[in-house]
């Protein structure tokens, strides 16, 4: 039995005698006659904590959360270090509670504009147990004789070097891959973005933020010009109407739903439109506050958005005014949502046309409209054209950039953003146009290199592609830092052979022996969260400086440091000679990354380390005219669309053919936004007699990534210990499959063989967490080899973002057997 | 107007050629998938514009009796070519393909409006603006394969 774990959370109820530590808040937030109390839970069941109701256009009350170490008290702690959660994409604001030079525990930040105090399950169990763990990596490993043994990191980087010069002389940069993750620091991404693109030169960098927030940044960019969350958080306090698309908020942002259950839970709280294939708890809220659950079928969000689209048209709830002045194409969007009325898009979806109507009418009589957007539609069919429909719902509504009307496209990881704005990933830095020459001549200036070692002639090369480049040995080296593809990537039998055959040197840098480690030629041992110090930034653009609480375990590096000893033993240098990267600590990095960010959207020139020390937590864009931060982007409706400021020309977004420079400039958006429609297609793998359901993969509110910290929490792992499926209760029956039972299921490419759950799922979809790889925390799991859920997806991804799709496979479940529990039911 | 029968037929022909072709393309290099699926959603581009003017084609009958210019024919990729440099030249010649396609449809664009064919005008009209689209994907994706078929494939 899971041991209850006390929780101290401390809210605006009863007891003063337990917020001394936090008075400073209680003067600031709450009115005298208000007072405080300790309330002990275990926020593995209770998830979302407490209720603070608040009314509209209030502030958000302070509540908060703190969780220690067992038998530890506040007064055991011997500092507390602040830092922001980076397990997931919400960027709580927290101090770290450091003991006798162990990070011990963790409170969130009363101060802080993102929680108000608050932090989830996974912030609260899961942010420092795995420091601890007995299995960190401590030394560099390297293979030898098919082995992977302990080394010194002179002969673990000397291996590195050798490769990658003989690849440089043999073949050139385009030899060498980078495939890294949303979870390093801006510091990391920057200096990393420099060493490969104007270093070596290579067009192959990514990060897993292709796999969760690509999406998210494409569409901003096709819509409106440029990355860059339009919206706010704080959006909640001003909207009378939320339309969650694809996004299980409950589990995946659980600070950011509590903040939206505590509207729900006010004077006049919000509609909710759910659209989302299982029952969530968004789709009961929806129901309860009088809003709408649409469960489409598995790969026709686009038909659905467009349908909603269709109505606004219909009954003239555009705001035509605003669409005149603020957009382009708005005809071209008419007729293509034409073709979408009610009816239709009851026959593609399988929803009801009165739903349908019910929904759009909710959104067309909105007087502040907020949107959130994830995993459901960027993992999913016509990724980027359903999050652009999105986009275009708030621009026909003209709702965008003031209190309560914004668009939020989510991000996965807590450092995404990042990835995204360095340009660790494809892009350029500070969200430059690698098509723009004007874009391309800055950075080279900026670094002092010849502008032909800046890879911008081609689009970037994308993680998929980048596997693939790897896979035929066309990529000789590729080098991952923390992220675990054998686990997270699409066809896992397929990356696992990539990443363990001979025709490419890989190299990977983290926390633990992950199964992605397990196949690498050389481990390097890196310094986690708390280990180190960095910024990151959250799908608010929200900007967190996150301090070093403790020293790393052994000989492990940060990531910052092991870039820059890769730098320095490659002698890479600029045009005049002299080195390349001209900082060493992470204070200098982010000055190197400010200069690089000027005058771009994600302007970061008025923050620095001494700003952020003294107000932690302000959103970008922050610069001399704007030193508090920006909460809403495009307030004055014009957008980054100007041909020379937007970071792409744009897309065909069926095709993924690229907006050629004159094209955009004959277009001359000159800062109007891009209402662009496309027309649903079916998704590529239709059931078939062989394999009649569509498997679809996703998260639970217990883990975050492929469990390399949440799986060391003995909380969490004893929350969610093993991986299921989730089937109907229709198709269950049909198959003789009862609550627990052992189940097969099986695509074209591969099969898991897990426990059932019954329920909460629309007929014809299974739905199964994709956490759960090899590893086990307690080597307890009877399935650990066969409950793998990326063995079954395809390798296809979106034609515009390239994010994979893990939500569109055909599939087959069979009985197995009658299982002696439930299938872990957190 | 025997001469735009020709040209309405010459459509039709090239147009199943680019289909057929582009599913060839898709079907051997399925093992990149957007190369795959792209290749396929394209095909049905070409499908559906042969459809509409299928009635067109009815209507001008096949005029067998006048020679369509030889040089106008193209053969269709029968086999595709192995690799990244193999993938590199079949999308080539899936653009060579299309271009043919692209003017054929501006040229029977002209005729349909010198005949005030509003039907015609408007399938031609619709079909090149789609045929833009097959373009711009196979250049983009030239783009991209381009540095890497050409430095580094084995």
């Amino acid at each position: 039995m899971l041991t209850r774990s006390s929780v101290l959370t401390s809210c605006l109820t009863s007891d003063p005698r337990a917020f001394v530590a936090l008075a400073h808040v209680s003067r600031q937030d709450v009115g005298s006659r208000e007072v405080s109390r300790t309330v002990t839970t275990d926020r593995t069941v209770d998830v979302h904590g407490p209720r603070t109701p608040h009314s509209r256009g209030g502030s958000w009350p302070v509540r908060v959360d703190q969780h220690l170490d067992d038998g530890l008290t506040a007064d055991d702690v011997d500092r507390w270090v602040p830092s922001a959660c980076v397990l997931c994409s919400n960027g709580c604001g927290c101090d770290i509670a450091v003991k006798d030079g162990r990070m011990v525990g963790i409170r969130g930040r009363a101060d802080d504009r993102v929680n108000r105090g608050r932090l989830g399950p996974k912030g609260l169990y899961g942010s420092t147990p795995w420091s601890t763990a007995g299995d960190r990596l401590t030394r560099p490993l390297v293979r030898e004789d098919g082995r992977l043994v302990e080394t010194d990191w002179d002969t673990a980087m000397g291996r590195i070097v050798e490769h990658s010069k003989a690849l440089l002389e043999d073949k050139g940069p385009l030899s060498h891959g980078f495939y890294t993750s949303g979870q390093l620091f801006l510091e990391e991404y920057y200096t990393l973005a420099v060493i490969g693109k104007a270093g070596l030169g290579t067009p192959h960098m990514d990060g897993n933020t292709r796999l969760c927030t690509a999406t998210a940044a494409a569409s901003l960019k096709e819509s409106f010009g440029a990355d860059g969350q339009p919206g706010s958080y704080a959006d909640i306090e001003h909207c009378d109407t939320v339309l969650l698309v694809g996004h299980n908020m409950p589990e995946t942002q659980t600070v950011l739903w509590a903040r939206l259950l505590d509207r729900i839970a006010g004077p006049d709280p919000p509609r909710l439109v759910c659209i989302d294939p299982r029952r969530t708890q968004v789709a009961e809220q929806a129901e309860q506050t009088g809003g709408v659950h649409l469960a489409p079928t598995v790969g026709t969000n686009l038909a659905l958005l467009n349908g909603l689209a269709h109505e606004l048209f219909e009954h003239g709830w555009t705001d035509e005014a605003w669409v005149e002045r603020h957009t382009l194409g708005v005809d071209d969007l008419r007729g293509t949502v034409a073709a979408y009325p009610p009816e239709e898009v009851a026959r593609i979806c399988g929803v009801a046309a009165d739903d349908v109507r019910r929904a759009a009418r909710i959104l067309g009589e909105s007087e502040a409209l907020l949107s959130t957007v994830l995993q459901g539609v960027y993992q999913s069919h016509q990724a980027t054209a359903a999050a652009v429909a999105v986009n275009n719902l708030h621009l026909l509504r003209g709702m965008i950039g003031r209190p309560g009307c914004g668009v939020l496209q989510m991000n996965g990881q807590p450092t995404a953003q990042n990835n995204r704005e360095c340009g660790a990933d494809g892009d350029l830095p500070g969200f430059r146009n690698w098509d723009n020459p004007s874009h391309v001549r800055e950075l080279a200036e900026l670094w002092n290199v010849d502008e032909m070692t800046i890879p911008h002639w081609a689009p970037p090369t994308h993680a998929m592609q980048i596997f693939s480049y790897a896979e035929t040995g066309s990529i000789g080296l590729l080098w991952i830092s923390a992220t675990n593809p054998a686990v997270s990537m699409p066809e896992s039998a397929r990356i696992r052979r990539i990443l363990g055959g001979d025709q490419c040197f890989v190299v990977v840098q983290d926390l633990f022996l992950t199964e992605t480690a397990e196949l690498a030629d050389v481990v390097l041992p890196a310094a986690g969260w708390g280990e180190k110090t960095g910024c990151f930034t959250n799908a608010d653009r929200t900007v967190h400086l996150s301090e070093q609480a403790v020293d790393p375990p052994g000989q492990a590096r940060s990531d910052l440091d092991i870039f820059l000893a890769y730098a320095d033993a490659m002698g890479l240098t600029d045009q005049d000679g002299g080195p390349l990267i001209g900082w060493r600590t992470p204070e200098e990095a982010f000055a190197a990354w400010q200069a690089a960010s000027r005058g771009r959207p994600c302007d970061y020139s008025g923050l620095s380390y001494a700003r952020l020390r003294e107000t932690n937590g302000l959103q970008w864009p922050v610069t001399e005219e704007h030193p508090d931060g920006t909460e809403r982007l495009y307030t004055d409706g014009v957008f980054s669309t100007h041909s020379d400021y937007c970071e792409n020309y744009g897309h065909d977004l069926l095709t993924g053919g690229t907006v050629t420079a004159q094209e955009h400039r004959a277009m001359a958006p000159a800062g109007r936004a891009l209402l662009k429609g496309t027309a649903h297609t079916p998704p590529h793998e239709a059931p078939s007699e062989d394999y009649p359901l569509l498997f679809t993969t996703g998260r639970t509110v217990h883990h975050f990534h492929t469990r390399t910290k949440t799986g060391r929490s003995r909380q969490l792992d004893g929350a969610a210990p093993d991986a299921w499926v989730q089937l109907s209760t229709t198709d269950a029956h049909a198959l003789g499959v009862r609550e627990g039972d052992w189940v097969r299921v099986e695509s074209p490419r591969g099969a898991i063989e897990v426990r059932a759950r019954v329920g909460a799922v629309m007929p014809g979809a299974v739905f199964a967490p994709f956490h759960y790889g090899r590893w086990d925390p307690t080597g307890a799991a009877e399935d650990a080899d066969s409950r793998q859920a990326n063995e079954l997806t395809m390798t296809i991804w979106d034609p515009v973002s390239k994010q994979p799709y893990f939500k569109t496979a055909a599939c087959r479940v069979t009985r197995l057997r009658a299982g002696d529990q439930t299938a872990g039911r957190p | 107007m025997p001469h735009l029968a020709t040209y309405v037929g010459l459509a039709d022909r090239s147009e199943q050629t680019l289909a057929d072709s582009l599913r060839a393309v898709a079907e051997g290099h399925a093992r990149q998938a957007d190369v795959f699926h792209t290749c396929h959603t394209l095909a049905k581009l070409s499908d559906e514009h042969r459809r509409r003017l299928a009635p067109v084609v009815e209507r001008y009958g096949e005029e067998r009796d006048v020679d369509e210019p030889a040089r106008l024919h193209a053969d269709g990729l029968a086999e595709v070519r192995e690799g990244e440099i193999g993938l590199l030249r079949d999308l080539q010649d899936l653009h060579v393909l299309a271009t043919l396609v692209q003017t054929t449809w501006t040229v029977i664009a002209q005729g349909a409006q010198g005949l005030r064919d509003r039907e015609l005008l408007e399938i031609a009209t619709s079909s090149n603006v789609e045929t833009s689209r097959q373009l711009t994907w196979l250049n983009t994706r030239m783009k991209m394969a381009a540095p890497q078929a050409l430095i580094i494939a084995p």
